[in-house]
């Protein structure tokens, strides 16, 4: 694989950015040449027999008592809403008429 | 000596004698205040007002009683804003509740004052990445003081702040307190809860202070660590007195110089005042063990994938839905989410979230991210082994000086570089310091250089022994940033 076959504009769509011209040209090489780099990591013929590490510190469920407690409200989770209506987030309609 | 100008250890004397008041350090801070803060970009906000009030309720009794100490602007503190750094939380945020460091800080009474400048959501290595203003070096103003904590570090060393949290995912509390000349530890990763902490690479995060001096990181520590059931990350581990192990000598430590930390690159001036450090640290009672950390070469590569991975993940919650910035006009839902995404995120931020959508996407997952996660399991594997031989690793935090705003503008992997020797206690989950040993002349300007040690799990209580016998035994750390 070539980091310079990227398609930007698809990896874009993916993570839900809208580029500019400017910004996928500048995007596509830089991305490109960190991709390269990273074939520093083919180097170290060992890597292939290890397992993965995703946490370096176990990492376990964690389970709470089921007991009633004080939690957000609907007032403190809507504070910060950019626009509400109704005790409710107000979003760009999803749903046709 | 004024109040600001003095550490948190000799102000609790003050304040205990009933010398000075809470109020004094504030108002003492605030004097100096605006004028610096203009120079250095260092604060994104405060509000003296507000901590004045607190400082009116102290409680003295406690051991940070009436302290101020900044928070870095990704923490949340309830009532104040939280912008990550970000024009998508700048307008309309407010935090609804405390991170637990921050409800931990309290309890030992110390009041939160000021927001710290930083990297767009910790993205960086220079806080150039702010969407407000980039931070300045105290040393010398053209220079970056570091990433992504670099509003917490120029407030420290330019005497704007006693002491300020930070959040190190690759290196952030450790560089900018080289690059500014102060005390910075990341501590053991689950030590602190990471509750509150706006999450950038979520394996990696961990918050910790910055501060003039090892006794005061230690002091600040003692406030910061403990089991959280909010975290999922927390260890539930015990938490020492970290100030008990000050003041012993080095006598049977045992400490590794791994031969992957002194390759070309590093600046002289660097390596001779680390070599000058190690010595030091030999005639203080340590051995010095030469190891090997054969994998060093591939952790930045590692971290770069890692890290953006994380990030692309935690920051699809920036949606313009349920907080921060949103586009106006749009008629549809991706149009809305592309177009606010688009607006809110600066091009750092944008980069890693690329980089990160592309190693995590159909293809390339394995090529890319699953790859990173084996080199990671080696980079870990290395330090296991090492810390089988010595109790610490010593080698320089930063290959180079504080560089000048803009020197790697356009240029990300040459930046992404300069983390080579913080990135690995990150990828493995150790507690790691840095620590002011030297001044060098470069370009004209005298800089500071920071000594990084590395320990084992959960082992700050030897990390900090170590670190405050070198500090006591040099006069580094009392050298100041030039007044501005």
């Amino acid at each position: 694989m070539s980091p310079t076959e990227i398609n930007i504009q698809h990896t874009a769509k993916l993570a839900r950015l809208q580029l500019t011209e400017e910004e996928t040209a500048r995007y596509q090489s830089q991305i490109a040449g960190i991709l390269d780099y990273m074939k520093v990591l083919e180097a170290h013929a060992d890597l292939a027999s290890v397992e993965p590490t995703a946490h370096a510190m176990p990492v376990f469920d964690v389970w709470r008592e089921d007991i009633p407690r004080d939690g957000f409200g609907a007032e403190a989770a809507l504070s910060n809403a950019p626009r509400k209506a109704q005790g409710q987030f107000l979003i760009t309609r999803v749903v046709e008429e | 000596m004024s109040l600001s100008e003095s550490t948190i250890a000799q102000l609790r004397q003050q304040l205990k004698s009933g010398d000075i008041t809470p109020a004094d350090i504030i108002e003492d801070l605030h004097q100096g205040m605006e004028k610096a803060n203009e120079a250095l970009g260092a604060y994104i906000s405060y509000d003296v007002e507000a901590a004045l009030k607190e400082a009116e309720t102290a409680d003295l009794s406690l051991p940070l009683g009436g302290i101020p100490i900044a928070v870095k602007d990704n923490i949340n503190v309830k009532g104040q804003p939280c912008t990550c750094g970000s024009k998508f939380l700048a307008e309309n945020y407010t935090a609804p509740y405390n991170a637990a460091s921050v409800d931990l800080l309290r309890k030992g009474g110390a009041i939160p004052f000021g927001r710290a400048n930083m990297d767009e959501f910790a993205m960086g290595s220079s806080t150039e990445n702010s969407a407000f203003f980039p931070a300045r070096n105290p040393w010398d103003t053209s220079r970056v003081p570091g990433g992504s904590s670099g509003g917490s570090a120029a407030a420290v060393g330019a005497n704007i702040a006693l002491a300020a949290l930070g959040s190190d995912t690759g290196g952030s509390i450790r560089q900018p307190a080289a690059f500014c000349g102060n005390v910075g530890i990341k501590p053991t990763y689950g030590r602190v809860s990471r509750y509150g902490l706006v999450a950038f690479a979520s394996s990696l995060d961990q918050i910790g202070p910055i501060t003039k001096t090892v006794e005061d990181a230690a002091l600040v520590l003692n406030h910061l660590c403990g089991h959280d059931v909010r975290d999922s990350t927390s260890l539930k581990a015990d938490v020492p007195d970290f100030t008990s192990a000050l003041g012993q000598d080095l006598k049977g430590l045992r400490i590794g110089i791994a031969k992957e930390h002194f390759v070309d690159g590093i600046h002289p001036g660097i390596r001779e005042a680390v070599d000058k450090a190690v010595k030091q640290l030999e005639s203080l009672g340590a051995t010095i063990v030469d190891i090997s950390l054969p994998h060093t070469d591939i952790g930045i590569a590692t971290y770069y994938i890692v890290a953006p991975a994380e990030a692309s993940a935690n920051l699809a919650r920036f949606d313009g839905v349920r907080y921060g910035h949103r586009a106006e006009g749009t008629t549809e839902l991706f149009d809305h989410y592309v177009k606010t995404r688009a607006e809110g995120f600066g091009p750092e931020v944008k980069r890693r979230i690329l980089l990160g959508t592309y190693v995590l996407s159909s293809g390339y997952y394995d090529a890319y991210y699953v790859k990173a996660q084996k080199a990671r399991t080696l980079v870990r594997r290395d330090f296991t082994e090492a810390f089988e031989k010595v109790d610490l690793v010593v080698s320089p935090t930063t290959p180079v000086p504080p560089f000048k705003l803009g020197a790697f503008r356009d240029d990300p992997l040459s930046l992404y570089l300069e983390d080579l020797f913080t990135i690995p206690a990150n990828l493995a989950g150790l507690p790691a310091i840095s620590v002011p040993c030297g001044m060098i002349q470069h370009e004209g300007v005298e800089l500071p250089v920071g000594l990084h040690l590395t320990a084992k799990p959960l082992d700050e209580v030897t990390l900090l022994r170590a670190a405050h016998a070198y500090e006591q035994s040099t006069e580094w750390h009392k050298h100041r940033a030039p007044k501005l």
